[in-house]
């Protein structure tokens, strides 16, 4: 098994993890009101993006973490660290390294814990005003998650002397770990760094005893760290820099060398040891480790005389301000650096011939840059707001001379309104649109984030705006903007709907968007950039035209989409087969028939058939579609129809009563029992004489719902239950060519049509008759029906009777099983045609089903899966089950 | 039998245990109206409730029943409460803030029944109760206002009171561990468990805490900027049972996340994904098989001791999870060499 090394682990956005092989941890000190006069002058002035500039400027200089402290007596210490520590946040340079929260005042400390995501450092706590209140500190602190800073002071003060040092640090150590139950390596020791070489003797040993100190703390109090404020021991030095660095870089190498593992440090100042002059170095050293009485005199006099020579070497000019004036605007926004940004922004305005070009040119080109990095993962979020911000800026300071430029039309040429939507926080992309069409003279109403349909569309109705822009990152926002569309359209704006955001697409906007508001036109911007020229065209003498571009566009995507989208929510034929329709098989849902085995009826009176017509069809094989018998009242076409049904019932009369026309039928009954999709008929000695293939619905369905198959509707063969099917052939269609003939010699069409249609309903009625006698007689499972005509054509009944070529079983293929296990052919007349039509064409065959639960359904769209298992079962070729059930592939 | 932390690790050592899958792109099929979320009783709300669906809980407690139970029939050890909204913070956005403690507490009963039952179905398989506490819609490390980045719309205290009510409500409930989810900012988080872990104390309850986060985009961070691991670190103070991964990607796309915290943390480890990437629609389409071949190579290579699905999985997915979960050993974590 795996260890992990139990050490201390600090965090910003990115982790510190100290181990045996991490050297000094520089822990930045500028950004202190106690240390730093300029920092205390910005804090005051409120000056915080300056502040944080000294932030920056000490995260480049090498500190990996930084130390903010607000002790000031003029200052409000717990506002001014909540508001630096929550812009520290905004800054992913330095958000990048853990916090040291600096105070003495346990408060602030608290309310600077508050603010900061990662695992930063208390500094600090200590026995000074006794144990209880160490301990209480403590606890939280753990509860919070920050390691700590324990100072080496107890109720009698601070620790002075070795003794008292590491007496102070085993008490504290022993308190943290056993009552405050604080891992050991959470804790840091501050042993107090005082100054040396102050003039008082008691002070001379300071140094050596805070090096002894570490190294008995670290040598007895396991896994705790060492850390000190460094500047503190040269404090007598004040206003000589060149001394007080070398003894800081002495200090360090001493301390270091005994264990200090961190220190509160100016890492831009810091020199390195070897570099310290010789002779400096022996008079510094000299007076660190008290190795004179008169170290201390020997230093300041060397001091007074020690000019240094060298001045400071100006830093390098960075090199990116080598690059052209397009490339430097690119590189400060990608950074986020605004330091030379004006003068560059000047630079490319006086380059330029107006001063939008600016805008349009290299700083949307940069623009651009920080979105392709962030869409590849090489910026994350807080730098790409970072970015934003130096944008406006830029924006900022072009804004007067593009007003200038336009010469007196103050007049904005439009208005947005802009919102990030309800459930959604995201809002840089809508804030950077929102900057460049205010620089492109469009008045820009932002609304903010989280903004309800509501909201938005009062706003856009109170301030008259031109269109309305909607910004959402997350997917649910999608269905939000869904909301708005239709809302927008039920308020009856017409202005037109702009879509952006992260998560927006060209295709969410075309399928699901535009037709939520026929009346507005919808349009999606891909980004901030193109939020212009499509303002531009939007508002421009052209839009008519434009938008009809728009919209033949987002049609065909539509298009295209719903057949792409038509093969996706499928599942597999193996899942489609786990979500059978019935789960539980009892005897008690199976009848068994009264008759098995054949039934035929040669010349079924017509009359009696003519009584189970369903009118409707009859309508709708004229192109009417409107039901019977409401179509008879219809106010438009009621005269019409009422005519035409006049015709029809007459020449039913006349058929019925001159026979035109001869009725037959078989029905069959047979014991069967399903395996997976498949229904095997077995006659009454069990064996095997037909296989029905049926096919299943593979589309994805709401839960509770079966992917149907006919075969659900017979008991499987594992159920151990005896079950049946039926089949059925009818036509009424016998006879009928002779009197077409006899039409067609007369011309009459009408009649020929009539006659056909009448054919037709009178085959489906025969139908519905023998469906009736199966159910109450020759099956008979349900004997006690009573049911009207108007029941039975609203498929009342129990049990279904699914037609062959029709929606449950499409393959009209399966006809010829139907009619080998019935004699249709010998039985009815009724043929098949080479491409499994019936012939006459007035006729119906099909199963039947008895369960109570079977019912209609259509079978939709199936997987080439389905299809090849198909074919297997069919012993038919791949291409050959295609071609049959073309209209139900997926693919 | 109460799920202590002890008997949560004993578990855990010789098992993978399965987690459900999502509720809410589960809703989403019922294709509930505005009407359906109000209620009797809140049919005269002056606000729109449709989309919130923690309010489910109350209003249709039987499509939350449903999706429980098809999840635990699926074969979870694990069930999520319906609240990932259900704080003081989310519900503003309803003007339900009123409500919450009693939203919770539905939610918990809810799924406390779906597990009492299958435990009486099949006594020999336990399951439970994950107490589920959401980032809500704010951030407290980030401001939402450009011009003002030491703005905030929301602050520590405010949000570790919000989860306070709401983790008092899911104990009340019944839930049998809580689990902090889709952490997009870790100062969320860490209120979060300030306000969990006080709560436990106070109550001296010893249930087991997991707190997963979401890593949102390639960069490989959270939205507000944390790489795994920094977010491990600043969470480790809090003692969770277990540390998850969950949201966002896809399992794919998580693999170098889940390895890395894998490595890093001496906790349990939670992995449970989305079905893949959102399409052009929002609309996650992976199958079950498509996502449970990636789940087999994260159990294969011994990263894996909480094993679920996030948004757009169903009891399908889960079913198939369950599956890997009996047949590869758990992850064992590294251990952390006593510090003490």
């Amino acid at each position: 098994m795996k260890n992990i090394q139990p050490t201390l682990r600090l965090s910003g956005l990115e982790a510190l993890v100290l181990s045996s092989q991490t050297n000094f941890i520089n822990i930045g000190e500028r950004c202190n009101v106690a240390g730093s006069r300029k920092f205390l002058r910005l804090i005051q002035q409120e000056k915080f993006e300056e502040a944080l500039q000294i932030a920056i400027e000490q995260v480049r200089g090498g500190a990996q973490v930084i130390d903010v402290n607000m002790d000031e007596s003029m200052l409000d210490g717990e506002q001014s660290m909540v508001r630096f520590l929550r812009l520290l946040a905004s800054e992913p340079e330095v958000a990048r390294i853990p916090v040291m929260i600096d105070s003495s005042n346990w408060n602030v400390l608290l309310a600077g814990l508050k603010c900061l995501q990662g695992k930063g450092i208390v500094n600090s706590i200590s026995l000074k005003n006794g144990e209880e209140e160490f301990l209480y500190q403590a606890r939280i602190i753990k509860k919070m998650g920050a390691a700590v800073v324990v100072m080496a002071f107890d109720e009698n003060g601070q620790a002075d002397t070795y003794n008292r040092r590491i007496e102070i640090c085993r008490r504290s150590y022993d308190i943290l770990i056993q009552q405050a139950n604080l891992p050991p390596y959470d804790i840091i020791f501050d042993p107090n760094i005082f100054p040396v070489a102050t003039g008082m003797d008691e002070h001379a040993n300071y140094a050596v005893d805070f090096f002894r100190a570490t190294k008995w703390i670290k040598e007895n109090l396991p896994y705790t760290r060492v850390s000190g404020g460094v500047s503190n021991v040269s404090f007598a030095f004040r206003g000589n820099d060149p001394i007080r660095e070398a003894m800081h870089a002495a200090f360090l190498y001493h301390a270091i060398s005994a264990g200090m593992d961190m220190g509160i440090v100016n890492p831009e100042q810091l020199i390195v040891y070897e570099q310290i002059p010789a002779d400096l170095l022996l008079h510094v050293e000299d007076v660190l480790l008290n190795r004179h009485s008169d170290a201390t005199e020997r230093l300041l006099s060397f001091a007074s005389s020690y000019t240094s020579q060298q001045e400071k070497e100006e830093k390098n000019t960075e090199t990116w301000r080598q690059l052209s004036v397009h490339e430097r605007l690119s590189h400060a926004l990608i950074q986020g650096v605004d330091t030379w940004l004006e003068a560059d922004v000047e630079e490319a305005r006086m380059a330029a011939n107006e001063p939008i070009d600016v805008i349009e040119g290299p700083l949307m080109d940069g623009m651009n840059r920080v979105g392709d990095l962030f869409g590849s993962g090489k910026m994350f979020l807080p730098q790409v707001v970072k970015s934003a911000r130096v944008m406006k800026k830029a924006v900022a300071y072009l804004q007067p001379f593009i007003e200038a430029s336009q010469q007196g039309s103050p007049k904005k040429s439009g208005s947005v309104l802009l919102a990030t939507v309800k459930g959604d926080v995201h809002d840089i992309g809508k804030n950077i649109v929102g900057v460049v069409l205010g620089c492109n003279n469009y008045e820009v109403i932002d609304l903010g984030v989280m903004v309800p349909a509501e909201r938005i569309i009062d706003e856009a109705i109170l301030n008259g705006v031109d269109m309305v822009g909607l910004s959402g990152l997350i997917t649910p926002s999608l269905d939000e903007m869904v909301y708005i569309a239709s809302e927008m359209q039920r308020s009856g704006l017409q202005i037109p709907l702009l879509i952006g955001g992260a998560t927006t697409s060209v295709i969410h906007t075309a399928v699901k968007l535009e037709e939520k508001y026929p009346s507005g036109a919808t349009v999606y911007v891909p980004d901030a950039s193109r939020c212009v020229p499509v303002v531009e065209q939007l508002l421009g003498t052209n839009s008519a035209e434009y938008l009809q571009t728009i919209r033949n566009e987002y049609a065909d995507i539509r298009d295209r989409y719903i057949k792409q989208q038509e093969s996706k929510q499928f599942i597999s034929l193996s899942e489609a087969r786990n979500n059978k329709a019935i789960s539980t098989w009892v005897d008690m849902h199976i009848y068994r028939p009264n008759k098995t085995g054949l039934t035929i009826w040669k010349d079924y009176p017509l009359d009696e058939i003519a009584g189970y017509i369903d009118w409707t069809p009859f309508f709708k094989a004229w192109e009417f579609e409107h039901s019977y018998p409401a179509i008879l009242h219809d106010k438009k076409v009621g005269h019409e129809a009422k005519r035409l049904f006049d015709d029809a019932t007459q020449m039913l009369h006349q058929l019925v009563s001159e026979k035109w026309l001869t009725a037959q039928g078989v029905v069959g009954i047979f014991k069967a029992h399903s395996v997976d999709d498949d229904i095997e008929v077995n006659d009454e000695q069990n064996r095997l004489i037909a296989v029905f293939h049926t096919l299943r619905q593979q589309n994805k369905k709401a839960p509770g719902l079966p992917n149907y198959a006919l075969s659900d509707f017979v008991a499987p063969k594992s159920s151990g239950l005896q079950d049946y099917i039926g089949g059925f052939a009818v036509t009424a269609g016998l006879g009928i060519e002779k009197k077409l003939t006899e039409f067609a010699s007369q011309h009459d069409d009408y009649s020929a049509i009539i006659l056909k249609a009448l054919a037709d309903r009178l085959a489906e009625a025969f139908a519905e008759l023998l469906h009736e006698k199966v159910r109450k007689e020759i099956w008979g499972y349900a004997h006690h029906e009573t049911l009207s005509n108007n029941d039975l054509i609203k498929e009342k009944y129990q049990g279904i009777r699914p037609a062959t070529g029709y929606p449950a079983c499409p393959d009209h293929t399966e006809k010829q099983t139907l009619f080998k296990l019935l004699q249709v052919e010998k039985n009815t007349e009724i043929r098949l045609t080479e491409h499994y039509a019936m012939w006459p064409a007035a006729s119906v065959s099909g199963l039947y089903f008895a369960h109570h639960e079977s019912k209609y359904f259509g079978l939709g769209k199936i997987s080439k899966d389905q299809v090849n298992d198909y074919a297997r079962r069919k012993h038919l070729s791949i291409e050959e089950v295609e071609r049959w059930l073309a209209p139900n592939l997926n693919y | 039998m109460t799920l202590t932390r002890s008997r949560f690790n004993n578990i855990l050592q010789d098992r993978i245990l399965v987690l459900d899958g999502a509720m809410g792109t589960m809703i989403q099929r019922y294709e509930l109206t505005e009407e359906d979320y109000r209620g009797e009783r809140f049919a005269s709300h002056a606000y729109s409730l449709k989309g919130n669906n923690d309010l489910l809980s109350i209003t249709r407690p039987d499509i939350i029943q449903a999706i429980h139970e098809a999840y635990l029939e699926a074969g979870a050890d694990i069930i999520e409460t319906n609240t990932f909204n259900s704080t003081s913070l989310s519900q503003a956005d309803y003007h339900l803030e009123d409500i919450v403690y009693e939203l919770n507490v539905t939610a918990a009963r809810l799924a406390r029944q779906a597990t009492e039952k299958y435990s009486r179905i099949n006594p020999d398989k336990p399951c439970w109760v994950a107490g589920s506490l959401g980032p809500t819609s704010k951030t407290a490390s980030m401001s939402p206002d450009v011009n003002d980045p030491g703005f905030r719309a929301v602050d520590f205290d405010e949000l570790a009171n919000a989860y306070r009510t709401q983790a008092t409500g899911l104990i009340d409930g019944g839930a049998d561990l809580l689990l902090i989810e889709t952490v997009f900012d870790t100062l969320n988080a860490k209120a979060a468990l300030y306000a969990v872990n006080g709560l436990l104390e106070e109550r001296k309850l010893d249930i087991p805490v997991i707190c997963s986060v979401t890593i949102t985009d390639g960069s490989g961070r959270t939205l507000s900027g944390q790489t795994p691991e920094a977010f491990w670190i600043s969470i480790s103070h809090a003692d969770v049972s277990a540390v998850g991964i969950n949201c966002a990607l896809g399992a794919a796309e998580m693999r170098p996340y889940l390895y890395e915290l894998s490595e890093k943390c001496w906790t349990w480890l939670a992995c449970y994904p989305n079905a893949g990437l959102p399409n052009a629609l929002g609309q996650y389409d992976e199958t079950p098989e498509e996502m449970a071949v990636v789940m087999e190579s994260f159990c294969q290579d011994g990263l894996i001791n909480i094993l679920g699905g996030c948004c757009g999985t169903t009891p399908e997915h889960i079913r198939m999870f369950a599956d890997l979960a009996n047949r590869y050993n758990p992850r064992k974590p590294p251990s952390l060499a006593s510090g003490k």
